[in-house]
């Protein structure tokens, strides 16, 4: 519930650096506060805007566009259950009741032990694999009703290693060697690309 | 400055009729400058268009046919033909207009903005009778202050970005945006983190609904009870145009109006919101004068109490005569009306023969330098790619509507700035050129920067490669504008003096414009409210042959400045102090000597609005009329453009004119001024200053006014002021002011007066460093005068080997510290 | 998920257990397209591509080639920036590219910033796509190490950084100028065309690319074979393969790469082949051909090919290969209302008409569907929905700065127009409609009339 630890911010300058504007780190930030916290919160937000130099208005303005910001905590493991169309069509909506029963709670509700989040949410293109659902982003095709309560007890009883606590998207993040870095073109470096310029003037002479 | 090979009309039709388009224009902007206005929410003309309220979407045929577009996104171009009232911009329109109506509640009888409100007009010339909507409108919790000053209603909110816009884009302050998304969006500002800018009233001016309402305006009045004049904003001199507008004789709202060449509609909230000293209670409805507990006159009394206009004048009048013309000091005058500038002039120069006069109170510059250097309008200093050089105060804290403009020019129109102040100002952000030059040493700075060889070692604490850098920019040829003002009030003027001049000399062409903060400085100069001036920005020494006529006592020689005047009174030469609308306790930087000099003298009249902390001294306090709602005349703005202040309410009591005042005071000093209307006055202006004749024929009254060209005063050379080495123990200190402080107005504008934030000492991260202290702790400051406690933080923006603080607030006495005479003041700064 | 045996370009190595590899990948070819465009000079590379008209697999289906060359020549920097952001209801390719074939995805980026001459790349990916996060990163940390990416690309001159970034929920961000506002930190709020065309105006408001995950992924073959092996597949104003997910009431929902103009949709639904058939050997009642913003098809369409003229003429679009099949059975206004929930919830609320004419709309056919719906409210529905799209024409007319708004008015306009018994069923009693409705999609078979605008 804080400011980015320290590791992450090691994490934080290295995605910043990546850009030609500071704010354009502003969501993989958002997300690395999540994952840290396990939601979004306003300290970390103030954080981000210093981090990108803006204000935190204009950081709680994108962080709220985007639904997959929580402000407020969420359980351990968020269950994204697809009711658009084509899941619609194969029993989605069904499915998302049972789960409201399962766990019971509503759709948008968190369980009392913290443990489940479930949420009714647009298309996660899976559409052959409908009904589909994700836990935490991770996914699970054709899902049966029988199929879903084994899931929720698997993971209530911690046997799903694979997937990670809430807030954690990908395992593995991109690090730029810095011997291989091209380095991040400003929008007022005015260059014309080098390979460009040669390729010209070998055709030229 | 438009290019001369492109062709100066776009030839367009408008349902079906041709008409004239400038090239590059909005379809919205050409149909209106042609008749045809076209609805809109989110459009405004001094923001970016965003095209996100779709009101304004008409069907433009660019040539391959008709298509539904936004008049507000779309320029013209040769032959386009606009439908406004065909069937299916009719539907788009209308069906937008439905869309808003649908989730706005229909509170217009309680709402602020109810008979001025763009939405409830549209609805009411195009819209649907009866809500289609049966479901369920948006909730939101009740109006939420989203700052001290500024409330917002998000269920009336339409999102059409303009307050947002304006935040960002305007003032640079993006403290409220849009949060959430789609049908849930809504405007607010982070957690805990309000509105808070200088310039916040200025997105409930723009609302086209009424989303956000004004604190000190909320349910005070209807707009059908409302009338207007237009007129002047008095609070600075960037003169900013306002509409004054009143309710059963009083002043209930002040609005920006959009001049082009002054302040764009934008008003700072200090102007916006100063109405409220209108009326505020301590507002003076008659003179008072010395007297006791039981309100009966005693000279010797203890307060202030009632007297008659007879009793007060009387009593002024005669210690002024008592006195004699060598012991008599004038105070103030900015916050005067030209007119009013000139009655006081001709009072105290023509009939008192006294040259003992200054509008300025040693925080300004001297006024040969102000009249004497070529000048600039905003607009020059605004060019497109032009180069501003700013060797003055802080814009955004003293010049808040001059702060936008550069702002624009810098970030929108590509001008490239160059700071030399001691510190880093509200415009650092986008300055080009950063240069802090150690206090008292900029004159050496400006020496560096037009030399030919670049230096190799730092100058006045300024690295040799930043130099060189900014002489690069200087010379790129583009026309070069110096903002030119008082930079701190902790440093002399001869060092901001010799750099100005330098630059005149060393880059040809170079314009400087004034960045004197207060009211109606230059009218007051203009009209010779300083040492050795006349009016028409003429010296004593050129132009007294030319005045005797008109004003029999005018003196022989130049009289002393504020400075001088308040060391005679100290010392007793000076027995009778006029305080014209000045409150040196507060204002003067040298808060001993003004504290003396008050004490000292034998006879204080004040000449305002209010009893001041200086006026609480008085023997005499006259009433006057403020000058920019109660009475009608004329103002000069930095520019020296001269706009009309309109009368729209009657002044309290028997507060009057300040003309009347000198008027009357001169007939009871038996030399009759023969001034007995404002246009009488302009008349004899105008024959006296042949510059000044646009004030006689009235051609000065349109909104953007006249601009005053010309004048005779030239700078006197000066030499290079010889600033004391500071030891390795001090500070250099750098003393400012704050947009909010304890000035007179802002202190009775009852919702603003709190503002003011109080001042801490800042000191470069690395100095700080070494103070051993942490942030917020206690220090002592102590400089040769005297010395005061107050807390101390680190800044980047503070050069190593300086000390800045705030003058004129609250919790420390900064004016107690500064020395008017010295050109630098150093500082121990030591914990406690 | 079933493949099949017809050309496959871009889903080749989906069999292919360890293609996401650097090895795996290199074992099949992998960058020898970019070695070969390598040794090539910029303007031959982007001549090829253009002289392979490669419709954009995003949705609008604008070529490639061309879109490069909209850039304002001499105008720097240039960016790249790569549609990853798949979200259109019934669309599932560019996930499986980007899980299964990274590196093919990157060699592409690669090629057409060696063409356009882009200074740097970016690969925004949607958020909720987590495996296809980590794949894309170790193969770019791979690609990184191996000399593919970053400075000297292959020992040239050629440098590019390829940035991996991450999306967090928002369909809108798809939409090209609101996916270049997310990537500058912004709410994904599209901007307005003109003047904000990215080729032009883009990122930073500099000269950008941005093209979808499918299409860049065609670019190594395109090189690697040449554009005359392109062009032998598929139809003339089409060419190439496509790849399409068939989704809801068949027997065999799949991703097929099929190639474009040959195929069928009465093929592509019904051959064992490919999706095979309705389920249970019910009647087809209707199918979304290229995902939820597009008009509805029917049984009379079948038999159009999968080629985006004839469909476009047809009144609908191929979109973003997205065919969702309904079978007899289904509840027609129940689908459409789910559909625009999704655009109602999905609005970014920067337009009047989509922020509160698809949340109005919505509430309208949610009254309908529980049954508290009066004959008076579906004419109300449609003439909401005529105020966002004016007179259902197709290409529509917009009352909005992007399509969503509009969008949210075809499955009404589908599903009230072919379907009125439906409606009539839940709000008890005849409909009169009183609206102009002009796209053909809408009112029946395939015949397209001229509509000019009514002034
Ligand atoms: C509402 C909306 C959503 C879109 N979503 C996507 C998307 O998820 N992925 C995509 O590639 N293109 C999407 N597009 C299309 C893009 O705007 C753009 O046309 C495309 O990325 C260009 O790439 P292409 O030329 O390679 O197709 C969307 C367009 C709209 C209007
Ligand atoms: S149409 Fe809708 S989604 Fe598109 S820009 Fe407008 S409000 Fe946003
Ligand atoms: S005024 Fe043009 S869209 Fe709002």
């Amino acid at each position: 519930m804080a400011r980015l630890s320290s590791e992450n911010l090691e994490t934080a300058y290295e995605i910043i650096a990546r850009y030609p504007v500071k704010k354009s780190a502003l969501i993989p930030l958002l997300h690395l506060a999540q994952e840290q916290d396990g939601w979004v919160t306003d300290v970390a937000m103030a954080h981000i805007a210093e981090l990108v130099e803006v204000t935190p208005a204009e950081v709680i303005g994108t962080c709220t566009f985007y639904e997959m910001f929580k402000r407020k905590p969420v359980g351990k493991y968020v269950v994204n259950i697809c009711t658009n169309i084509s899941c619609q069509l194969l029993g989605g909506e069904e499915l998302l009741h049972h789960a409201e029963q399962k766990l019971a709670i509503k759709a948008g509700a968190t369980t009392a032990d913290g443990l489940f989040t479930i949420e009714d949410v647009e298309c996660i293109a899976a559409c052959t694999e409908a009904p589909c659902l994700q836990v935490n982003y991770r996914y699970f095709h054709k899902i049966t009703h029988g199929e879903f309560d084994s899931l929720i007890d698997d993971l209530k009883a911690g046997t799903r290693d694979e997937i990670p606590a809430h807030g954690t998207l990908a395992k593995v993040r991109q690090h730029i060697p810095a011997a291989r870095r091209a380095g991040a073109v400003a929008p007022t470096d005015r260059a014309e690309p080098v390979w460009l310029i040669r390729n010209r003037q070998e055709g030229a002479s | 400055m438009s290019d001369t090979a492109a062709p100066t009309t776009v030839a367009i039709t408008v349902n079906g009729v041709a008409v004239e388009a400038k090239p590059g224009e909005l379809v919205i902007d050409a149909c209106e400058r042609n008749g045809v206005y076209i609805p809109r929410f989110c459009y405004h003309s001094r923001m970016r268009a965003v095209g996100m309220c779709r009101m304004c979407l008409v069907e433009i045929d660019g040539g391959r046919g008709p298509a539904l577009q936004p008049s507000c996104m779309v320029s013209v171009s040769p032959d386009m033909k606009v439908f406004t009232e065909s069937p299916v911009t009719k539907k788009a329109q209308d069906g937008i207009l439905e869309f808003l109506l649908i989730n706005h509640p229909l509170d217009c009888p309680v709402c602020d903005k109810g008979g001025e409100c763009p939405l409830q007009d549209q609805t009411m010339a195009y819209g649907p009778g009866e809500s289609r909507f049966v479901e369920e409108k948006r909730h939101f919790e009740k109006p939420i202050p989203i700052s001290d000053l500024v409330y917002l209603d998000r269920e009336r909110c339409i999102l059409c970005d303009r307050c947002t816009r304006f935040a960002k884009e305007v003032a640079g302050d993006p403290l409220i945006h849009f949060q959430g998304r789609g049908n849930l969006t809504e405007v607010n500002t982070f957690p805990d983190d309000p509105f808070s800018s200088y310039f916040s009233g200025n997105t409930v001016q723009i609302c086209p609904v009424g989303a956000l309402t004004a604190k000190p305006y909320r349910f005070k009045a209807r707009p059908w009870d409302l009338e207007e004049v237009e007129s002047t904003s008095v609070v600075d001199s960037v003169g900013s145009r306002i509409s004054v507008q009143s309710s059963r004789d009083r002043v209930l709202r002040f609005v920006g109006v959009d001049s082009d060449p002054v302040n764009w509609g934008w008003l700072t909230d200090k102007e916006r919101f100063s109405f409220e000293a209108l009326d505020h209670e301590g507002r003076l409805g008659g003179p008072l004068m010395r007297g006791n507990a039981l309100g009966k006159l005693d000279a010797k009394g203890d307060q202030l109490v009632r007297a008659t206009w007879a009793q007060a004048l009387g009593a002024a009048a005669s210690a002024l005569t008592e006195a004699g013309p060598s012991r008599v000091g004038v105070l103030g005058g900015a916050r005067l009306t030209n007119e009013a500038a000139y009655a006081w002039a001709k009072l105290t120069k023509g009939v008192l023969g006294t040259d003992n006069v200054d509008a300025q109170l040693a925080d300004g510059l001297p006024a040969d330098v102000v009249l004497g250097l070529p000048r600039a309008t905003i607009d020059e200093a605004c060019t497109p790619g032009g180069v501003i050089v700013l060797l003055g105060p802080d814009p955004k804290e003293e010049l808040g509507a001059l702060y936008l403009r550069l702002r624009h020019a810098v970030i929108e129109d590509r001008a490239t700035l160059i700071e030399l102040t001691p510190r880093s100002t509200g415009l650092s952000k986008f300055a080009a050129h950063r240069l802090h030059p150690r206090p008292g040493e900029v004159g050496e700075l400006a020496t560096a920067l037009v030399a030919d060889v670049a230096p190799t070692r730092a100058i006045a604490g300024v690295e040799p490669a930043a130099i060189a850098a900014a002489t690069a920019a200087l010379r790129s040829g583009k026309p070069v504008t110096v903002i030119l003002g008082r930079t701190s009030l902790a440093e002399g003027t001869d060092a901001i003096v010799e750099a100005a001049l330098t630059l005149r000399d060393g880059f040809p062409g170079v314009k400087f414009l004034s960045a004197l903060r207060r009211g109606n400085v230059h009218g007051a100069l203009d009209m010779g409210l300083s040492p050795g001036l006349l009016p028409g920005r003429t010296t004593l020494a050129a132009s007294r042959a030319a005045f005797v006529d008109a004003w029999p006592n005018v003196p022989t020689a130049t009289g002393l400045d504020a400075t001088g005047i308040l060391e005679a009174a100290a010392s007793g030469r000076i027995t009778t102090l006029v305080l014209l609308g000045a409150d040196p306790l507060r204002d003067f930087p040298d808060a001993a000597l003004a504290k003396k000099a008050l004490e000292t003298v034998e006879m204080l009249i004040a000449v305002d609005l209010f009893v001041t902390d200086s006026g609480r001294l008085a023997d005499v306090v006259l009433a006057a009329a403020a000058s920019s709602s109660e009475v009608d005349g004329s103002f000069t703005n930095l520019e020296g453009r001269v706009t009309a202040v309109r009368q729209k309410v009657t002044p309290p009591g028997t507060a009057r004119a300040d003309w009347m005042i000198a008027a009357e005071l001169a007939t009871r000093l038996g030399g009759d001024l023969g001034l007995e209307s404002v246009e009488q006055i302009r008349a004899e202006l105008a024959a006296l200053s042949r510059i000044h004749e646009p004030l006689a024929t009235g051609a000065f009254g349109d909104r953007d006014g006249v601009l005053i060209t010309g004048g005779s005063v030239t700078v006197a050379p000066r030499e290079r002021a010889v600033v004391p080495k500071s030891d390795a123990y001090s500070y250099r200190l750098i003393a400012t002011r704050s947009m909010y402080d304890l000035g007179t107005v802002l202190q009775h504008s009852s919702s603003s007066a709190h503002l003011a934030p109080g001042t801490a000492v800042l000191l470069h991260p690395l100095d700080f460093d070494q103070l051993g202290v942490e942030a917020g702790a206690r220090v002592k400051v102590s400089a040769a005068k005297a010395s005061l406690h107050t807390i101390v933080h680190p800044d980047a923006g503070v050069p190593r080997g300086s000390a800045a603080m705030l003058f004129n607030q609250p919790d420390a006495d900064v004016g107690g510290l500064l020395d008017a005479r010295a050109a630098a003041i150093d500082v121990r700064v030591e914990r406690v | 998920m079933t493949m099949n045996d017809v050309p496959k370009i871009i889903t080749s190595r989906f069999d292919q257990g360890d293609a996401h590899t650097l090895d795996g990948y290199r074992r099949t070819h992998g960058y020898e397209g970019l070695a070969a465009a390598l040794e090539k000079t910029p303007q031959q590379v982007a001549d090829e591509v253009k002289a392979a008209s490669l419709l954009g697999r995003g949705g609008a289906g604008f070529p490639a080639g061309i879109k490069w060359t909209l850039a304002p020549a001499n105008v720097w920097p240039r960016y790249l920036v790569v549609n990853g952001d798949e979200s259109e209801p019934g669309t599932y390719k560019d996930r499986m590219l980007l899980e299964r074939d990274p590196h093919q995805l990157i060699e592409g980026v690669l090629i057409a910033c060696y063409a356009v001459g882009c200074g740097q790349a970016f690969l925004y990916i949607r958020g909720e796509m987590a495996h296809a996060q980590e794949r894309m990163a170790a193969a770019l940390n791979e690609a990184y190490a191996a000399g593919f990416v970053g400075k000297n690309i292959l020992g040239t001159d050629f440098s590019v950084d390829v940035v991996l970034h991450w999306g967090a929920g928002a369909y809108i961000v798809g939409e090209e100028t609101a996916l270049i506002e997310s990537l500058e930190g912004n709410r994904g709020m599209p901007r307005l065309k003109p003047p904000f065309f990215p080729a032009a105006k883009g990122l930073y408001m500099q000269p950008t690319i941005v093209n979808n995950v499918e299409t860049l992924s065609n670019l190594p073959w395109i090189i690697r074979n040449g554009v005359d092996e392109w062009n032998k597949l598929g139809a003339e104003t089409s060419k190439g393969t496509r790849v399409f997910a068939v989704s809801g009431h068949v027997n065999n929902p799949g991703v097929f790469e099929v190639e474009f103009g040959v195929t069928t949709f009465r093929d592509i639904i019904f051959d064992p082949k490919f999706a095979g058939g309705i389920r249970g050997g019910k009647a087809l009642k209707a199918f979304i051909p290229g995902g939820a913003s597009a008009p509805w098809f029917y049984e009379e369409h079948l038999d159009l090919p999968l080629e985006k003229v004839a469909i476009d003429r047809a009144g609908s679009m191929l979109g973003s290969g997205a065919i969702v099949v309904m079978d007899e059975d289904t509840d027609m206004v129940k689908a459409a209302l789910r559909l625009v929930r999704f655009f109602a919830r999905e609005s970014c609320g920067k337009c009047t008409p989509c922020r509160e004419g698809t949340t109005w709309m919505e509430k309208i056919m949610q009254r309908i569907l529980d049954g508290h719906g009066r004959p008076e409210d579906v004419a109300l529905l449609m003439d909401t929905a005529d105020n966002i799209s004016v007179d259902f024409m197709w290409p529509p007319r917009m009352t909005t700065i992007c399509p969503l708004g509009q969008s949210a008015t075809t499955p009404i306009a589908s599903a009230v127009m072919r379907f009125k018994d439906e409606f009539e069923r839940y709000v008890g009693g005849p409909i009169e409609l009183n609206v102009t409705v002009k796209g053909a999609a809408f009112i029946g078979p395939p015949t397209r009339k001229k509509e000019g605008s009514g002034v």
